[in-house]
């Protein structure tokens, strides 16, 4: 039984994600996707011909982009359909027709049609893939259909390119594939597709066709059908599964598996990350993709870091979570994430953990004490550390070469090549220089010292190069070390000829010793430095921080916003603040003769939450990189962070710092916005209560007078000896008069503390027959001369109101009631309940209201009959109305006809579900 | 008239209501103490027990509040709170603190000897004959034999009905709150389920009374509480 439960039971977080799944899916547009193995299939033309179908039935339906090919028959389906004209995009002189996304978003469509969607849009566009503006097009809530082939899709990309030998580089994210709400497979045996290409039904472009006649084999095809089959397939089990999650239909609920993928700067990344994601879409679980940041003896150069980097941003568009992982041991790293996060299974290369062999590696291996446990491979030392976990390693993949985009940073840029030369350059010189100096002391000294000494010398300048200049100049000097040693003091001196072999040991030890110890001597310093730099940007963030979080004003925000982005990026930045409609407001910085950032694009950043401008998606044209500013409720603006003297802006590391940046900046900004709105509600809070207290003591002086008044007249009506009898009629007057001046009194004060919302209302679960009962006891002497019945009200639900309240609009009433009806006619009292109202009516046998002043009545100092002798203000149903619109009722008057001659006031109250009485055992 | 001659304490810092209150009073025979503040109320309550204590709440030394808790500490004598304060807040909380019965300003003298002569009632009941039967309408209530009987019928009553009863009529006269009611025959983890009581009471007066829309006995306070009358 306790073993049964929690497998019954679907995981909360999983239900949790798929309604808010399912909550932003109801905003957006739906996808359809016509999916198929290769071109030639006919997706377009099924599109186009489902599309007239909807266009029949009276959706609009706007084709936004349709490739016809020239195809006759495709382009026949397109006539009467509305057609978005092609955006001018001029690129490198060329004018190209693109999409026009900003067009048909304006133009609204029901269904909009674009064909192609793993299409590269050209540079310029606000996208740089069709895939994104579709993503937008349903982000506004229009349906959309497109096309795409399997080749094109990311996760399957290797595995076609591979079978067919053809590259292709457009391709589309497996979340858009997953994401989409419908995927139509459009299916075509091989053979028929091969005929249909003889037929030359399938369209190509002529720079493609000499790559056709590889690609559209029939081996081929048939692989292609397979797996645009078998992805449709696992997209089927997924709906089925996400169904069964709904209705948690029974009990294949095993707890969560998570994959992770190490991947290093000489793994074949591309493969790893890729064969990592195939397991966990396989196993339905989550994935994760680190690379460790351990000291090493040498750091990462330009190429490697590109690699990793083109690693990370796949596996970011695969959907897994990234992380670079810092620690002294890459095993231990890994272990303390892997506990962490729960993860099941660790998948690495067969290289993983392993470096390129280099002689200064061999060397280091060899010598350094960990080396002898290095032996074990990365996978051994992992599963040995971590039992539970399975590691899995990959077979060697076919590609050697990792597959670098183009938009990656790690290339590197001529200039930037030239700058590191430059520095280079004078630490060869220094180099000569310090082997020149040990030379000089050494000659200096060469009758005293033994050549063993003088070997010591050298090393020494070795290892002084090394801490001043470097790697490139240690190994220089090593090299420059042996050859000044072997040249000055050994015989025969002044020749590079050697007399004794045996000096020949010397010289590859000392050449091995120097490059050993030039190459770690360096590695510690570039480590020393590195870690200097992290120690830096750290406290930067800590300073900035803390200067955040005792900022009162939006302009100090801004102030030390662009302070810490000078000091940490040598950049300037500008700062957009979302005021209260939501439109974003420039609180620019430092901005002085550059091109200003673009409003417009900072407000598309703030209303889509997504990061545009350099180094991202989205414009990467510009030079300004634009970050919303996300804090825990909402965006709250756009950092804005100019790049054009510093290209690196984009860099993994460099953009994890601005993206802390801005978290800070947007937390701060929240923090002011609701500083601020605590201290409207503080002062909102006092002047209620300083209302409150006014009109409690206006009330009291108020009343003590009219008590005494009363008081005294009933001494005088009452005393002893009695007054004669005109005089004990004058002071009964008075003291009636004195009661209405107090009910005016009340009357105008409950009216100012209801208008003031100075009213406290305490909602309870009342009896209607016990208010009714106490309305009827308070206006027992007023309803004396009059007949009151009241319909049985003790089967009546609780409702839920403030009795206090309540009773007074029924004392208002009876009071009007025995006001206007003449003594000795009825009043009746009724309720019951009416769907999910109850309906409370007070009717008597008076004049009844006079048509047409029906609404007239409950409006403020209004009375029935203006010049008669009844005395009153008319506030009394002003005040029912207020009490009944507090309690999300109505009250009106009709006529009472025909039972009642009069008027009958009715109000309504809201029933709510009752509570549950107290379960008393039966006796 | 008064069935004897009560002391009563007034306690009041108005003047003018302190005058016509103990004019009123003395015409019914009542002999009356009056204090201004709530020192002089102090030490005319232990200095000269009164039969009755007639206190506003507004007084310029202090809370009325205090006072009742002064007194409740060694007396029983019954605690009229005279309030020029609308919100019902307030008398709830005198009445909780110890206070018997209420009168919102302004009040007839009329209304006021009423009042007095119910909780002057139940103070010479209370010392009295030690009857074990509470009569009132055509209803009587033998405690001794736990039987309710209405017009010679046996009536029943279920153990809640019962206990909701016997803690009114314990206390006639008297203001129960809410709270308290909710608290002696609940118990004090329910004192928060008004609902219970309108239920109950609802069920009671149907037994009880003749009209339970306009009931003669069980009467409402409408925002404070109940109190059994007669």
């Amino acid at each position: 039984m306790n073993d049964a439960l929690p497998t019954e039971r679907p995981d909360p977080d999983a239900l949790l994600r798929s309604i808010a799944t399912a909550d932003a899916r109801a905003r957006r547009g739906k996808l359809r996707l016509y999916f198929g193995a290769s071109a030639g299939v006919g997706k377009t033309y099924a599109m186009l011909a489902a599309a007239r179908v909807q266009q029949a039935q009276g959706l609009r339906v706007l084709a936004g982009v349709v490739e016809t090919h020239g195809r006759h028959d495709t382009a026949a389906l397109l006539e009467g359909m509305e057609q978005l004209p092609r955006k001018d995009v001029s690129y490198r002189g060329h004018l190209l027709k693109e999409f026009d996304l900003e067009g048909a978003i304006a133009l609204r469509p029901d269904l909009i049609l674009v064909d192609e969607l793993a299409h590269s849009n050209a540079a310029g566009s606000r996208h740089a893939k069709r895939w994104q503006d579709v993503e937008e097009l349903l982000g506004e809530g229009i349906d959309v259909w497109t096309t795409l082939n399997a080749q094109h899709l990311e996760s399957l990309n290797e595995a076609v390119s591979s079978i067919t030998g053809v590259q292709v580089w457009e391709t589309v994210p497996d979340k858009v594939f997953d994401a989409a709400d419908e995927v139509v497979l459009i299916d075509l045996p091989a053979d028929e597709l091969l005929r249909r290409l003889q037929d030359g039904k399938v369209y190509l472009p002529d720079q493609a066709r000499h790559a056709a006649s590889n690609f559209f084999r029939k081996g081929n095809l048939i692989a292609l059908r397979e797996l645009a089959l078998r992805r449709t397939a696992d997209r089927v089990d997924d709906d089925v599964l996400a169904y069964r999650r709904d209705r948690a239909i029974d009990a294949v609920w095993r707890t969560r598996e998570a994959v992770v993928a190490c991947i290093g700067p000489e793994n074949d990344v591309d493969h790893i990350v890729r064969s990592a994601h195939r397991l966990a879409r396989e196993l339905d679980c989550d994935l994760h993709v680190v690379t460790m940041e351990v000291p090493r003896i040498a750091p990462y150069s330009k190429r490697e870091r590109g690699v990793l980097q083109t690693g990370m941003a796949l596996a970011d568009t695969l959907g897994a979570q990234t992380e670079t992982l810092p620690g002294n041991d890459m095993v231990t790293a890994l272990v303390s994430y892997v506990r962490r996060h729960n993860i099941t299974k660790v998948v690495v290369g067969r290289t993983a953990g392993s470096r390129r062999w280099t002689p200064i590696s061999w060397l280091a291996r060899l010598i350094s004490p960990v080396g002898v446990v290095r032996h074990k491979s990365f996978a051994d030392l992992l599963a040995l550390q971590c039992p539970e976990v399975d590691v899995i390693r990959l077979a060697a993949s076919t590609h050697v070469e990792a597959r670098v985009t183009t938009a990656e940073p790690g290339r590197l840029a001529p200039a930037e090549v030239a700058a590191t030369l430059a520095v280079s350059w004078p630490g060869y010189c220094w180099a000569a220089v310090y082997c020149g100096v040990a030379v000089a002391v050494s000659l200096l000294a060469f009758t005293v010292l033994h050549q063993t000494n003088i070997v010591m010398l050298f090393l020494l300048a070795v290892v002084g190069v090394a801490l001043r200049h470097g790697r490139g100049p240690a190994a220089f000097a090593s090299v420059l070390a042996v050859a000044a040693f072997d040249f000055f003091f050994v015989t025969p001196l002044r020749s590079f000829a050697v007399s004794d072999v045996q000096y020949l040991v010397t010289f590859f030890v000392m050449l091995a010793v120097g490059l050993l110890i030039g190459q770690l001597t360096a590695g510690l310093r570039s480590q020393a430095i590195t870690s200097v730099q992290r120690e830096n940007h750290a406290r930067a963030l800590y300073e900035f921080a803390r200067e955040l979080s005792s900022s009162l004003l939006p302009e100090q925000i801004v102030a030390s916003a662009g302070s810490f982005v000078r000091a940490s990026f040598q950049s300037r930045c500008a700062l957009f603040i979302m005021d209260d409609d939501n439109k974003v407001q420039a609180a620019i910085t430092d901005v002085d003769d550059l091109p200003p950032p673009d409003a417009a694009l900072a407000q598309w950043v703030c209303d889509h939450g997504q990061p545009a401008g350099t180094g991202t998606d989205t414009l990467s044209a510009s030079s300004w990189l634009y970050l919303p500013l996300k804090a825990p409720m909402r965006t709250r603006g756009v950092l804005a962070v100019e790049s054009s003297n510093h290209p690196t802006l984009g860099q993994l590391d460099m953009r994890r710092q601005l993206d802390a940046c801005a978290t800070l900046i947007a937390i701060a900004l929240e923090r002011l916005h609701y500083v601020d709105i605590a201290q409207k509600a503080l002062i909102s809070m006092e002047s209620e209560k300083l209302r409150g207290s006014l009109l409690a003591a206006i009330s009291h002086d108020l009343r003590t007078p009219l008590t005494s008044l009363v008081g005294m007249a009933d001494n005088l009506l009452n005393g002893e000896p009695a007054l004669p009898p005109e005089r004990h009629e004058i002071v009964a007057a008075m003291r009636t008069q004195t009661l209405r001046m107090r009910t005016m009194v009340v009357n105008l004060l409950d009216m100012a503390r209801l208008q003031s919302r100075a009213v406290p209302v305490r909602m309870e679960w009342q009896s209607v027959e016990e208010i009714v009962g106490a309305a009827l006891a308070d206006m027992r002497d007023a309803l004396g001369g009059h007949e009151v019945t009241v319909s049985p009200l003790s089967l009546l639900p609780l409702v839920e109101c403030d009795g206090v309240l309540i009773e007074r609009v029924l004392c208002n009433l009876l009071e009007n009631a025995s006001k206007y009806a003449p003594p000795g006619t009825r009043v009746h009292i009724a309720a019951q309940v009416d769907g999910t109202e109850l309906h409370v009516s007070v009717a008597d046998d008076g004049p009844g209201v006079p048509a047409g002043s029906e609404r007239a009545i409950f409006e403020k100092f209004t009375r029935g009959e203006r010049e008669s002798a009844t005395t009153g203000v008319g506030l009394g149903l002003a005040i029912c109305e207020a009490i009944i619109g507090i309690h999300h009722g109505r009250i009106w008057v009709e006529t009472a006809a025909p039972d009642y001659a009069g008027a009958r006031f009715v109000f309504t109250l809201p029933l709510g579900v009752e509570p549950t009485p107290y379960p008393e055992p039966l006796v | 008239m008064f069935d004897f001659q009560p002391t009563i304490l007034l306690i009041e810092d108005e003047p003018d209501i302190r005058r016509f209150v103990s004019t009123a009073l003395r015409a019914e025979g009542c002999l009356i103490h009056e204090a201004e503040t709530l020192k002089r109320g102090m030490i005319e309550a232990s200095t000269r027990p009164p039969d009755i204590v007639v206190l506003d709440l507004g007084l310029p030394d202090g809370d009325g509040m205090t006072i009742i808790r002064e007194l409740r500490g060694w007396t029983e004598v019954p605690i009229l709170v005279l309030s020029a304060r609308t919100s019902q807040s307030d008398k709830i909380a005198a009445l909780d603190a110890g206070a018997d019965d209420y009168l919102t300003k302004p009040f007839g003298v009329g209304e006021l000897v009423a009042r007095l002569r119910v909780l002057l009632r139940r103070r010479v009941r209370s010392g009295a004959d030690g009857t074990t039967e509470i009569v009132f309408g055509d209803v009587v209530v033998d405690f001794a034999k736990r039987v309710v009987t209405r017009a010679g019928l046996p009536l029943h009553l279920t153990a809640i009905e019962y206990r909701l009863l016997a803690v009114l009529l314990a206390h006639r006269g008297k203001v129960m709150t809410h709270r308290e009611l909710l608290r002696e025959v609940w118990g004090p983890a329910h004192i928060e389920s008004t609902h219970y009581l309108r239920i109950y009471m609802g069920h009671l007066r149907q037994k009880l009374e003749v009209d339970a829309a306009q009931p003669a006995y069980l009467m409402t306070e409408i925002g404070i509480g109940y109190r059994f009358a007669g």
